[in-house]
């Protein structure tokens, strides 16, 4: 059985911690000095993707197929040549933002979100890319908004394991989007969400929503968490719409959120003070959680600074591995973060890293 | 005819020897480096084919001008450098 991992994406490379000997261990990085965007282990072919975003060289994707021992350069994700007087973002790549493998029974699908939002297919394990035209061509994308970045962006991509064709992406700030057809068709999925940073007409607009992050779980893909800017919100497996929560304690302002594999009403949320400041509340850091869909949340510190903490976990820093054993969390002041007890304590696996943009167990 | 010389920061992700290419633009001649080494182009160029915004090519020391179309003259003997621009960090 292979050994449990965690990959960290950082602001100066790409670190990986294996679980042996009851201890977490951290080896050697990979592009020590390049900033890692985003990454992916493939469960179904073991292959390891890297979203490079070089500082002034662009974004570069890399796969490896011995786990990190060597890499290979990527054509990776490319905007077509943009049309003579097209609105909105500039057709150019700024970041990969997420990566997210198909089902099983598509070997070779990857999918890329990216900023500007654009989302990218590739049938060929990352050989090749296309531009998913149907949704870059909506004319709602004209509203979307850039949240935290100069345009807005792709950054969770949820794969319906029981049919790869059924995919929703998260966009900051232009909602949720669904597709049944493998992009053949969109709409936007956000009804419910309210931007409480819009003019109050604005405010239930789907196309400026800002879902900071959308996850699922296996075990119940129909059912939507996310982390908003302006609160949790939880989509029921109806899909009535979005449904407001405001019973996290300390803040319903963050922006990661992680559901259980097996349990889709057992979510967790590291709350921060709201959204000027963006830092722990009373520089306390806490983990959320609920076990009932929302209803109620326990609020975990065990193990976490309690003191003068001013660590960020963004929203891609918090992550479950897929037998729901282990939480890892990682910040924007290199600190990583582990629970072996479903986030009720915590323990410090590496304390001086880089900045740390992604969270990910490998397979 | 014009040599082109890449930064030494470029070369720790993609070989980029110097070269004695053909050309009278900046366009033509970096089009002649990439006809060989097409890797090379995506560290240079953006998807648009526009000059990269944190990447900056100076010819006979004098920065170019036309970043979109790369339409700055280069002598037969001039000397093109392509180098990373500090404003990237």
């Amino acid at each position: 059985m292979t050994a449990d991992r965690i990959r960290v994406a950082t602001r100066k490379g790409l670190f990986t911690l294996t679980h042996t000997r009851g201890a977490w261990r951290i080896g050697a990085p990979a592009f020590l000095g390049d900033p890692v965007s985003m990454m992916l282990d493939d469960p179904r072919d073991g292959a390891l993707y890297a979203a490079l975003n070089l500082g002034h060289f662009g974004v570069k994707l890399r796969r490896s197929r011995d786990d990190g021992k060597s890499w290979e350069e990527l054509a990776g994700p490319a905007f077509p040549p943009q049309p003579e007087g097209a609105e909105g973002s500039p057709w150019k790549l700024v970041q990969i933002w997420s990566l997210e493998a198909g089902t099983g029974t598509e070997p070779g699908v990857l999918w890329a979100g990216t900023i500007p939002g654009g989302l990218f297919r590739s049938d060929d394990h990352g050989d090749s890319w296309r531009l998913v035209r149907s949704l870059w061509d909506r004319p709602e994308r004209l509203q979307w908004l850039g949240g935290g970045y100069d345009h807005p962006g792709i950054h969770s991509i949820v794969v319906d394991p029981r049919d790869g064709r059924r995919v929703t992406v998260g966009i900051s700030c232009g909602g949720v989007w669904h597709t049944d057809d493998a992009g053949d068709n969109w709409r936007n999925v956000a009804q419910g969400m309210r931007a409480g940073y819009m003019p109050p007409d604005q405010q239930g607009n789907e196309n400026v929503q800002d879902p900071h992050r959308v996850v699922a779980s296996r075990a119940g893909p129909d059912i939507l968490w996310t982390q908003h800017h302006s609160r949790i919100f939880r989509r029921g497996a109806d899909a009535a719409g979005w449904i407001e929560l405001d019973t996290a304690p300390l803040s319903g302002f963050g922006f990661a959120v992680a559901v259980h594999p097996a349990d889709p009403d057992t979510a967790w949320f590291v709350p921060a003070e709201s959204d000027a400041k963006r830092v722990p509340v009373d520089a306390r850091w806490v983990v959320n959680r609920t076990q009932d869909g929302g209803r109620s949340f326990e609020t975990f510190s065990a193990g976490l600074p309690q003191d003068a903490c001013y660590d960020l976990v963004y929203r891609h820093g918090l992550d479950i591995d897929a037998r729901g054993r282990w939480l890892a969390m990682g910040s924007t002041s290199g600190s990583l973060w582990v629970s072996g007890d479903q986030g009720e304590s915590w323990f410090c696996a590496a304390a001086n890293l880089p900045p740390i943009y992604a969270v990910r167990f490998a397979g | 005819m014009p040599k082109i010389m890449f930064a030494s920061h470029v070369q720790r992700h993609v070989p980029a020897p110097d070269r004695v290419v053909a050309g009278e633009t900046v366009r033509a001649a970096l089009d002649a480096v990439f006809e060989h080494n097409l890797l090379l182009r995506g560290y240079v160029l953006d998807d648009q084919g526009h000059l990269r915004k944190h990447v900056t090519i100076f010819v006979d020391g004098a920065r170019i001008v036309d970043r979109q179309g790369l339409s700055d003259r280069v002598n037969p003997d001039g000397e093109i450098h392509v180098l990373q621009a500090l404003s990237g960090g």
